[in-house]
C-alpha cells in the first residue's frame, strides 16, 4: 500500500489536514483504484450521519437557503414547462432536459416528451448515471432502462450497439445510428442491479458479442 | 414559470433523489426545496453534533445546500448516491467550520452528551429506521474501529491529532479507519440500507 493510497479512509472521513488532502487529491486523479475505494468508503462514511439524531432545523433556514439560491440563479436558458408540470411525464422530460443541459447537449429543441428515456425516469425510484460525457443512463427499479446519448452518426456500414454487461458477460441491448441531437435508446430486456451498460461501434446489423472495447460505459447500477 | 408550490411538491415527491439533483442542475429551486425536506433534518443533526452550536450548524447546512445548488451539474460524474454526495458536502462544511472555530471535541459517541435535539415525533420513520440500522452496524465494529470512526467523523480531528489523542501510531489509526469503514459498508450492505433509502 503506497503512502498516498493509505490516505483514502481518512480522506473519506474528512480527517486529513490541508496539505495531505491536496496530495491525496492529486493522487486520486491518477489512481483508478483509489477512486473506486473512495466511492465505497464515502458511502459508509455518509451513513454515519444517520447514527446521530436528526434535528429539526429552524423553519426559517429553508427559506433562507431558497432565497439565496434564487438570487444566485445562473443565467441559463430556462426550461419552459408551463403545462408540463401537471403530468409526472412532464417532470421527467424536464429532468431529461436537465441532464442534457448539464452535459452540454442542449440546444434549441426540447426532447420529445414521452420517449423511452423520460418514461423510465418517470418511474418512482428511477436512477440516472452519466455515460461518460456522451449522455446518461436511466434505470427504473424494475430494471427497465434507457439511454440518452449525443453521438456523431456511426460511420457507413457501422452502428452503435448497446450492451448490458454483468459478471463479465455481455448481452445485446439495442442498435442505433446516432447522429441526431440526442439519441434515445430503450434497453431491451432488464438491467439487473450491479450490471453495467456499455456502447461499442459494430458492423451494421449488430454482432452477438462486442468486438471492441466499449467507448462509453455507465457505472455499476444499484 | 414557477409552478404552484403545493402542486410541485406533490409531484416532486415521486422523483428519486438523483432525478431531483438533475432538476437542481437546471436551477429548479423547487427540487432543491424537496431535497432539503428529505435531508435537512439529518444534515442539521450532523452539523449540530460536530459544531455544538445552533448558529454555526445552520451556517454549515446553508452553505452545503448552496453547494448542492451551485455544483449539482457535477454530480452526474460522481459515482455516488445523491444522498452520499449531499451528506458529504454537509460534513465537509461542518468540519471546515469546526476547524476554523477551533471548537473540536474529542469524546467518543457513548461518552459525549447527546446534542439537545432528541428523536422527535415528527422525525420520519425512514430516518429512524436508518439510524437504527447504522447504530446496530456500529456496535458490531471493534471498539477501536468505532472510536477511530467516531472521533474522525464527528470530532473534526485530523488523523494526526487523532493519533496523538489516542496515543497510537498514525499507521494504526489509518488502518482502524480503513478496516472500520470497510466493515461498516459490508454490514450496511447486508442490512439492505441501500434499498431502504432509495425506496423511501
Amino acid at each position: 500500500m503506497s503512502e498516498l493510497h493509505s490516505l483514502v479512509a481518512p480522506y473519506a472521513l474528512d480527517a486529513l489536514d490541508e496539505s495531505d488532502e491536496r496530495s491525496f487529491e492529486e493522487h486520486l486523479a491518477l489512481c483508478e483504484r483509489c477512486r473506486e475505494e473512495l466511492a465505497a468508503l464515502r458511502e459508509a462514511a455518509a451513513a454515519l450521519a444517520y447514527a446521530t439524531p436528526a434535528a429539526p432545523p429552524p423553519p426559517q433556514l429553508k427559506q433562507r437557503i431558497l432565497e439565496q439560491a434564487r438570487s444566485e440563479r445562473p443565467n441559463i436558458v430556462p426550461l419552459r414547462r408551463p403545462t408540463a408540470w401537471r403530468a409526472p411525464l412532464g417532470i421527467a422530460a424536464a429532468a431529461a432536459a436537465a441532464i442534457a443541459l448539464g452535459l452540454g447537449l442542449w440546444s434549441a429543441t426540447r426532447p420529445a416528451s414521452g420517449n423511452a428515456f423520460t418514461h423510465v425516469l418517470s418511474q418512482p425510484g428511477a436512477k440516472v448515471s452519466a455515460m461518460g460525457r456522451s449522455g446518461a443512463l436511466a434505470v427504473a427499479p424494475d430494471g427497465r432502462a434507457a439511454l440518452a446519448l449525443s453521438l456523431p452518426r456511426a460511420p457507413s456500414g457501422k452502428a452503435y450497439e448497446a450492451w448490458v454487461i454483468q459478471a463479465g458477460k455481455a448481452r445485446r441491448a439495442g442498435l442505433f445510428d446516432g447522429g441526431s441531437e440526442t439519441s434515445i435508446v430503450g434497453i431491451s430486456g432488464r438491467v439487473p442491479a450491479g450490471a453495467v451498460v456499455a456502447v461499442t461501434v459494430e458492423r451494421a446489423g449488430g454482432v452477438d458479442q462486442p468486438t471492441r472495447k466499449p467507448f462509453v460505459t455507465s457505472g455499476a447500477t444499484s | 414559470m414557477v409552478p404552484p408550490p403545493a402542486r410541485a411538491s406533490r409531484d416532486l415527491a415521486h422523483l428519486s433523489d438523483e432525478a431531483l439533483l438533475s432538476l437542481v442542475a437546471s436551477s429548479d429551486d423547487g427540487a432543491l426545496g424537496e431535497l432539503y425536506d428529505r435531508f435537512g433534518g439529518v444534515a442539521y443533526g450532523l452539523a449540530l453534533r460536530i459544531l455544538r452550536d445552533e448558529s454555526l450548524a445552520q451556517d454549515a447546512v446553508q452553505e452545503a445546500f448552496l453547494g448542492v445548488w451551485r455544483t449539482a451539474d457535477r454530480f452526474l460524474a460522481e459515482r455516488a448516491a445523491a444522498r452520499t454526495w449531499i451528506l458529504t458536502l454537509v460534513h465537509r462544511r461542518a468540519v471546515d467550520l469546526v476547524r476554523r472555530e477551533d471548537r473540536r471535541r474529542g469524546e467518543p459517541l457513548e461518552g459525549a452528551p447527546e446534542p439537545a435535539a432528541r428523536e422527535t415525533v415528527d422525525e420520519e420513520a425512514a430516518v429512524r429506521f436508518q439510524r437504527r440500522v447504522v447504530q446496530e452496524a456500529l456496535r458490531q465494529l471493534t471498539p477501536e474501529q468505532r472510536e477511530a470512526l467516531e472521533l474522525g467523523y464527528y470530532g473534526g480531528l485530523t488523523q494526526a491529532e487523532l493519533a496523538e489523542q489516542l496515543g497510537q501510531p498514525l499507521g494504526t489509526v489509518k488502518s482502524r479507519m480503513f478496516a472500520g469503514l470497510g466493515r461498516l459498508r459490508e454490514l450496511l450492505g447486508q442490512a439492505g440500507l441501500e434499498e431502504s433509502v432509495s425506496s423511501s
